[in-house]
């Protein structure tokens, strides 16, 4: 009930969200599985395989083990989730995403109480992902939340665009979506989750700390090291397309300010 | 015999660039620009047709910039004189620098107050703008008025170019979140170009 009155408010609050093209979204893609290039993507993610898929489900939880991909899907109940998208190398995108709420597949396998953090796995098949060759990254490509912001309402599994299956390149056939943080919190392809009491360390954190920190909100006041992050450019605008305003929180500040009361988001960037 | 038969080759390359005229080859290389326009507008250079163009441009700048560092080693150690070109690859160069910044400026972030925080809180931008800060005095000075007028001093002036180059290729690698290949490429070439100059000139002041 109040996940959905939250997303109905902000849907209405923004009438002027106006989704990308479905050619925007799928071939402009930063997923170095395929390729540091941002069209790599789109041209290499067809050699990976998603079907059987199944999501491994450890650590803090009471129903441990391998989730196939479609006993998921029947279990869940899947909506539209038009979003924000932040790139963290300051351009964005609207989304119509197709997904159902992270909390729910959590409450699947059961989440114990001692649990704090989420740690999310995407798949390493080098032979599939050509990328993946490439020593630069320590692969597989990890994410993690902290267990409130993992629950929260806004938190969403997606598994289609526009009404359609996901494309490859935008991390199918389930990926995460944290709409308040930079894109590369939101890790595609999913194969595992762990509940844990530990705080993971994402691969961006890993490669390049004093850039990328855990938390990696929308923050139009914390600057990335390189660039300023108070502007950015919706893609899909051409040539003339003008930088606009970076919003706090990508613009769910009234949503998930209050996870992060008291904190110095300076210093937890 | 290996001697004879690379100097007839490279004889022969001189003898062809005698006859052809420069002024041809700067029509031919400014037609990336207007082809890179049409590209941006009509969606050849994918959905971000901004961060493309400045990147298409600025990458065309260094590959000038190593063409025109190409000249004295080529003539040194395979003999072949290029030396005509030089000049012609310097201003090419210098001409793509200055798009690359304009569409920067203009195009990619237009707001005065960003630009100049960029310029001093960036270091890839900063290392950018210094690069083409040098590169100013050279396009000025390209000419044979002012060779003549400044004598050697000329010279000394015009190895700012190595500077330039040198930091440009060092902005490429930086602003890039990985170690990417290409990037890298750039810098060692550029860095091996300027590694071939070093020994001679040992020699020449020893002589």
């Amino acid at each position: 009930g109040v996940a959905l009155a939250g997303a109905g408010t902000a849907a209405r609050a923004e009438e002027a969200l106006e989704p990308n093209a479905w050619e925007d979204i799928t071939q402009y893609n930063n997923f170095y599985e395929f390729g540091t290039g941002k069209s790599d993507p789109a041209t290499y993610a067809s050699a990976l395989t998603t079907e059987p898929w199944s999501v491994t489900i450890d650590g803090l939880v009471d129903r441990p083990g391998d989730y196939d991909f479609k006993d998921i899907m029947a279990e869940m109940t899947v909506e539209e989730r038009i979003y924000r998208f932040r790139c963290v190398e300051a351009w964005s995108m609207v989304i119509p995403w197709n997904g159902f709420e992270l909390a729910d597949l959590l409450a699947m396998a059961g989440v114990q109480a001692q649990a704090k953090y989420v740690r999310f796995e995407t798949l390493y098949r080098p032979e599939e992902m050509r990328g993946q060759s490439s020593r630069f990254i320590d692969w597989p490509y990890v994410e993690g939340l902290r267990l409130d912001e993992a629950l929260h309402p806004l938190t969403i599994m997606a598994t289609g665009i526009y009404g359609r299956t996901i494309p490859n390149q935008n991390g199918a056939p389930i990926r995460l979506v944290v709409p308040w943080k930079y894109g590369f919190k939101s890790i595609k392809s999913i194969v595992k989750i762990t509940l844990t009491d530990e705080e993971p360390v994402n691969t961006w954190q890993a490669l390049q700390p004093s850039e990328y920190g855990f938390y990696a909100n929308v923050n139009p006041n914390v600057d990335h090291p390189r660039w300023s992050q108070a502007t950015e450019r919706k893609i899909g605008g051409g040539l003339f397309s003008p930088r606009i305003p970076t919003l706090m929180f990508n613009g769910y500040e009234e949503e998930v300010a209050s996870l992060y009361e008291g904190m110095d988001l300076t210093r937890f960037y | 015999m290996t001697i004879a038969s690379k100097s007839t080759w490279a004889d022969r390359i001189n003898g062809f660039v005698r006859k052809v005229p420069t002024w041809p080859l700067y029509i031919l290389y400014l037609l990336p620009v207007p082809w890179l326009l049409y590209l941006a507008q009509t969606g050849g250079l994918g959905r971000e047709p901004i961060k493309a163009l400045e990147h298409e441009l600025g990458e065309i700048a260094l590959q000038l910039l190593i063409f025109g560092l190409c000249i004295t080693p080529l003539r040194r150690y395979l003999g072949i004189n290029l030396l005509k070109f030089r000049r012609m690859f310097g201003l090419l160069a210098f001409t793509y620098v200055t798009l690359h910044l304009l569409v920067w400026l203009v195009l990619d972030v237009g707001i005065l107050s960003q630009i100049w925080a960029d310029i001093l809180k960036r270091p890839y931008i900063t290392i950018g703008m210094v690069s083409f800060i040098l590169l100013v005095p050279l396009a000025l000075t390209s000419n044979s008025w002012s060779v003549r007028k400044l004598g050697p001093s000329w010279r000394r002036l015009h190895q700012l170019a190595y500077v330039a180059a040198i930091l440009g290729a060092v902005h490429y690698v930086m602003l890039s979140k990985v170690w990417a290949v290409e990037p890298l490429a750039y810098l060692a070439v550029v860095l091996g170009l300027l590694a071939l100059r070093l020994p001679k000139r040992r020699q020449k002041q020893t002589a």
